[in-house]
């Protein structure tokens, strides 16, 4: 069955020495429960949950402690019962060995677990209630940058999903967390990638895994039999299994740079995922813990374990049988693109997957950097076809511009270059320092263009104001100058109408001057019917406006006030504040021109009549 | 417990740049030994004095610039400038011309353009066309005639002698005019069977020379073979020396024949030791292309229509200057783009 499916190959890769073979001889078995656990409120990409739980609360095993009200993110919970001991800063993974905000939990042994609502049946539901539970579930990424799998889950409407991956490539060398998870629970991968392939409803759904692992896919492969499900088997090489280079080699399209695999209409989920997908549907049971390879020549008892998330580190380690005086370093994550430990004191979080204990002569220090002699080897390996010889030159001398136009930013760090390099350059920690600078220089740069674009746009405004009030002066002045014209003309007009009226008069037939009697009569009563409706409506109307007017000068005040407050505490909103203050005193400025036209009304309306 | 701070990866299987240099120097010694076999010792004399000449000049020069001097010498580059040298100059050549060629290709190609990695020329053939310009007339008639090992003429005692005399007539009866050079100045007033005869020949293509060429053309392989060097710069060299000759000197009485281009001069010793010098020649595999191409076009020009008869130096320099224009627009194109981004920044962003 593999052999029919098509590879492809990407550029690149190297062949780093595997150490697989350490972590694999024992199942998978339960790290057990530390006398405390530490849970960062950020083990996700987006925004920090919140707890909601207070010190001193008892919660239970599965219980949601902390959620994420807005932004992107996933709710934490209570790996087993336990009482909330603290709230505070501690040491989080993380490459620069920062505190976080954690929830601390002092387990107390019971493993009492919290209600929990199954949706077995989840193929008679609405995708986005089973999305919810997903999210509920706290269900983030666990192979890589731990993105929130409801969010990637529902990719817009533009973007159909034909392809589901399941990355089982596992290329790091020692991890071996997916590889065991294949072989021992291969029923929750599939089904937990039934229920994303149910949500997407992808055409074609594959589990890549790396040839290096043959149990694993022979598993699936029984596991898969009678379904669509493809299993690929591909070459081993380094890094396979990243994202990018696992879509080429199992579709061979690329993902467009600066885009996400959904815009080729292609989707990669973690094994670790899928299974934490099919336990949060099939049993209720929220992402409380995750498998963990322990591994490195400094440990007795290397091996993968179930552990509850916030388990720290040093637990773990004294689990595995670390020799205090063999090992060298930690590294939490794969020897290729995982970062060291200062500490042992951090949490297991949902995105680790593996920690190495290693001994200085496995993970040896690099011999001291020497000049580069261009010999092209970084080239020959970037799995992205970057120039990672020409980005070196460029991130030494500070040249950032000609870095990023040498596409810095498609750089993935995987160290392929750094691992050969015969000069032993650590090229990725410099384009690290590059793309941090050039993010540094990004951010500030659009700081300063907003603060220009603000000042500019104000001086523009200001000057537009000014303007429009001189407009608007000229035309009142105008307006005025030609009422006062017309109304001089309509008072001679109707002067020489009234002498036209005479004369017609006294031309005309007796009979008709009974009728312009007649109707002159009949005139004057519909004007006198007229006169008594207008005069006493007007009185309120003014009033009415005079009402409008005070309203609209009281607010302005306001305004004007809270403006001159914004200005001086240099609020964000003294733009708007400005613009309403403009408002409010155009609006000022037309009832007191209604007022005025109000008032003017009476005398209009008595010289109308009497041209009547 | 303090653990180890290191940046990924924390894996490494780099081959340093120390043994790539020594596999180089490896590489090259079939060459030299038909060398040695086919012309005696002179050339043998000259890499040990020029390797000499270049450690001790790369120590002053790193000392001056207060570098790590031990540090530096064991990257082998400068012993590797040395064996070029050593292997290019001709047999007999004064002990100073040596020399001069070597402390000028280390000081000034190399360590005043800021030492290894940093040098746009390759300091060997800086180093050859600054002797062969300046001191014309030792670099051509210090060439030994084939078979002198065979026939027991120089020994080593004579070879070193007449090298460190300096006494051009101590060699005249030892030297006899490279193939290139018989050929080129012949051929103006011969015919193509009338210049053959001489015994610079031989029987082949070219007296002892096809045998060298052919030593490092093995040694080339052998190079690519372990991954050192790529295919690419050599077989655009070559291929593009044969396609000049098919394209223009299929006239034999008019100019060399492509055999003679192949197999005499420094023909495989320039494209597979010298053009491939990765410090300064073009990066990306389509512009290795391109450099090594533009060499063999140059070589065959200046073989057939310069005054040189050799040509591999002046090719090589010449071609590193077109290597920063040659890599702004041989870019490859990135994975996720639709086409490289080439030239300069700010110009024709795509």
């Amino acid at each position: 069955m593999p052999s029919t499916i098509k590879l492809w190959d990407f550029s690149g890769g190297v062949h780093p020495a595997e150490r697989k073979k350490l972590s694999t001889t024992r199942a998978i078995q339960h790290a057990g429960v530390p006398g405390q656990l530490v849970l960062p409120l950020q083990q996700h990409i987006g925004e920090p949950a919140e707890p909601i739980v207070a010190v001193g609360d008892r919660v239970l095993k599965g219980q949601k402690i902390a959620d994420v009200s807005h932004g992107m993110g996933v709710p934490v919970h209570a790996p087993t019962s336990g009482v909330i001991e603290n709230i505070g800063d501690r040491p989080v993974p993380h490459p620069s060995g920062m505190t976080d905000k954690c929830i601390v939990l002092k387990p107390d042994g019971k493993e009492e677990w919290c209600e929990r609502y199954p949706l077995s049946d989840y193929r008679k539901l609405d995708r986005d209630q089973v999305l919810d539970a997903i999210h509920s579930a706290g269900i983030s990424g666990m192979g890589g940058a731990g993105f929130p799998t409801d969010i990637k889950l529902k990719p817009s409407r533009d973007r159909k999903v034909d392809t589901l991956i399941l990355n089982g490539a596992e290329c790091e060398p020692y991890i071996t967390a997916d590889d065991m998870t294949m072989r021992e629970r291969a029923h929750e991968v599939i089904a937990g990638l039934k229920i994303m392939a149910w949500i997407l409803r992808p055409e074609r759904c594959v589990i890549g895994i790396e040839d290096n692992k043959p149990e694993a896919a022979a598993v699936l492969h029984e596991a898969t039999r009678g379904t669509k499900i493809e299993i690929a088997v591909i070459p081993t090489k380094y890094p396979s299994g990243g994202e990018k280079q696992l879509i080429q080699i199992l579709t061979g399209m690329e993902v467009p740079s600066g885009g996400i695999p959904a815009d080729i209409g292609v989707m990669c989920q973690n094994i670790g995922t899928a299974v934490a997908v099919s336990r949060a549907i099939f049993e209720g049971t929220p992402l409380i813990e995750r498998i963990v390879t322990l591994t490195g020549e400094a440990l007795k008892k290397p091996g993968n374990f179930d552990v509850l998330l916030g388990t720290p580190v040093d637990y773990l380690l004294e689990h595995a049988g670390l020799q205090n005086d063999r090992v060298s370093r930690l590294v939490l994550g794969g020897p290729m693109m995982g970062y060291t430990l200062a500490t042992t004191a951090v949490p297991i979080i949902k995105t680790s997957n593996c920690i190495i204990a290693a001994t200085s002569s496995e993970l040896p220090a690099p011999p001291p950097e020497q000049a580069c002699i261009r010999c092209g080897q970084c080239a020959e390996v970037c799995p992205m076809e970057l120039l990672p010889q020409q980005l070196f030159w460029h991130a030494k001398a500070a040249e950032f511009e000609k870095a990023e136009h040498l596409n810095l930013f498609d750089c993935i760090e995987c160290g392929a270059c750094s691992y050969v390099c015969p000069s032993s350059i650590p090229l990725v920690q410099y384009y690290r320092y590059a793309k941090g600078e050039i993010r540094v220089q990004r951010a500030e740069q659009l700081k300063a263009d907003r603060a220009r674009e603000r000042f500019e746009a104000r001086q523009e405004r200001l000057e537009r104001e000014q303007l429009d009030k001189e407009l608007r002066r000229k035309e009142r002045a105008k307006a005025a100058a030609e009422a006062q014209a017309k109304k001089k003309a309509e008072a001679e007009q109707a002067a020489a109408n009234g002498k036209a009226v005479d004369e017609r008069a006294a031309g005309s037939a007796l009979v008709e001057q009974a009728l312009a009697r007649k109707k002159a009569s009949s005139e004057a009563a519909k004007a006198q019917a007229t006169m008594p409706s207008t005069t006493p409506l007007e009185k309120p109307d003014t009033e009415a406006l005079e009402k409008q007017l005070a309203q609209a000068q009281s607010k302005l005040e306001t305004m004007q006030a809270m403006l001159e407050e914004a200005k001086a505490q240099q609020a964000d909103n003294v733009e708007k504040l400005e613009r309403a203050v403009t408002k409010n005193h155009d609006r000022v400025k037309r009832a007191e021109e209604a007022l005025a036209d109000a008032r003017k009304v009476p005398t209009t309306q008595s010289e109308s009549q009497s041209i009547e | 417990m303090a653990f180890v701070q290191q940046s990924s990866p924390h894996a490494h299987n780099a081959r340093p740049t120390s043994k790539v240099m020594l596999w180089v120097i490896l590489a090259a010694l079939p060459g030299l030994l038909a060398q040695t076999l086919f012309f005696g010792w002179g050339n043998l004399i000259n890499v040990v004095w020029c390797i000499a000449i270049a450690l001790a000049s790369e120590a002053t020069i790193l000392k001056l610039r207060s570098k790590p001097i031990g540090f530096i010498l064991k990257d082998n580059t400068a012993a590797v400038t040395g064996l070029l040298l050593g292997l290019s100059l001709p047999q007999f050549a004064p002990w100073w011309v040596s020399a001069v060629a070597v402390i000028s290709a280390i000081v000034i190609a190399k360590q005043l353009y800021g030492g290894l990695g940093s040098n746009p020329f390759n300091p060997a053939m800086v180093g050859y066309a600054l002797v062969l310009i300046s001191f014309p007339v030792a670099m051509t008639t210090n060439w030994a005639e084939p078979g002198l090992l065979w026939n027991d003429a120089a020994g080593f005692g004579d070879t070193l002698a007449a090298i460190v005399s300096g006494q051009q007539t101590a060699v005249d009866g030892w030297t006899m005019a490279t193939p290139l050079d018989e050929y080129k100045h012949k051929i103006v007033t011969h015919t193509s069977a009338e210049v053959l005869v001489h015994p610079t020949f031989g029987d082949g293509v070219a007296r002892g020379w096809e045998w060298v060429n052919a030593a490092f053309l093995a040694g080339g392989l052998v190079l690519i073979g372990l991954k050192i060097i790529t295919w690419h710069i050599p077989a655009a060299l070559l291929g593009a020396l044969v396609v000049m000759s098919l394209a223009f000197g299929s006239n034999a009485d008019q100019f060399a024949p492509l055999s003679l281009h192949l197999l005499a001069g420094g023909t495989m010793l320039g494209a597979f030791f010298i053009a491939t010098d990765p410090v300064s020649a073009a990066t990306s595999h389509q512009g290795k292309l391109i450099y090594g191409a533009g060499i063999g076009v140059l070589i065959y020009l200046i073989r057939s229509w310069g005054n040189y008869p050799d040509a591999v130096a002046f090719s090589v320099l010449l071609m590193n200057f077109a290597v920063p224009f040659i890599d702004h627009y041989t870019t490859p194109r990135t994975y996720g783009h639709h086409k490289a981004r080439r030239g300069l920044p700010g110009r024709g962003r795509s």
